[in-house]
């Protein structure tokens, strides 16, 4: 099956993409995905407590299985309160 | 009205959405770009969202808002790219029969987008270095 993954902020730059389509076994949830991230970019451990995953705009986790058609996303710490 | 744009933030436009007969009371809320972030000067910010996300998120808070107060009548929107200091980057409307339950909800409305929705912001400062914000600990839970 086949899903869309979008990256944002800090993943986007270091990914140096902000989105691509991956094929994923049937049944894998978002944590295959991360796998395959970590793969290429073992950094990206730093940020699991503090990031968040979205599946179809609803906020998911990694465990959550994955349907062909879906759009994941990784969501890093959105904007902080202090500024206004 | 729940909107990400990259166009210059109109608050006549929020404040127009958010009319009606029965309002007594509107509250609206600017977020705007501050020249420092604790006493580092700021050159400008760059805002980056997941549109569809993030206007999803924000009617969850319009719904939230009814849940609690039972007004019916919020307004969101939140400009992304490149904004210089004095720009408008968020604005959030709330109208009302009584000025209290829209201070309030305007508040709360303002706390929550800061929580749930796909908003980031990089500071990039006059002395050339640029970093993504770090989130207040208080605002953020994580879930994964």
């Amino acid at each position: 099956m086949k899903v869309k993954v979008k990256y944002f902020a800090v993943l986007h730059e270091e990914l140096d993409r902000d989105e691509e389509e991956m094929d994923l076994p049937e049944g894998a949830t978002v944590r295959v995905i991360l796998d395959r991230l970590e793969a290429e970019w073992p950094e990206i451990a730093e940020y699991y407590d503090v990031m968040q995953t979205s599946v179809n705009w609803e906020y998911a986790t990694p465990d959550s299985e994955l349907s062909d058609g879906d759009e994941v996303a990784f969501i890093p710490p959105v904007t902080g309160g202090q500024d206004v | 009205m729940f909107k990400i744009t990259s166009d210059e933030i109109e608050l006549g436009d929020v404040i127009r959405a958010v009319e009606a007969g029965d309002a007594g009371a509107i509250v609206h809320f600017l977020g705007v770009v501050r020249n420092n972030t604790e006493g580092r000067e700021v050159s400008y910010l760059e805002y980056e969202s997941y549109p569809p996300m993030a206007e999803k998120k924000m009617a969850e808070i319009a719904q939230e808002i009814h849940e609690k107060w039972g007004l019916d009548r919020v307004a969101m929107i939140h400009r992304v790219g490149r904004l210089e200091i004095g720009e408008v980057s968020v604005a959030v409307a709330v109208a009302s029969p009584h000025r209290k339950e829209a201070f309030e909800a305007c508040h709360y409305a303002m706390n929550r987008l800061k929580q749930i929705v796909p908003i980031w912001k990089r500071e990039v400062w006059v002395d050339g270095e640029e970093e993504w914000v770090k989130p207040d600990p208080v605002f953020f839970q994580p879930k994964a």
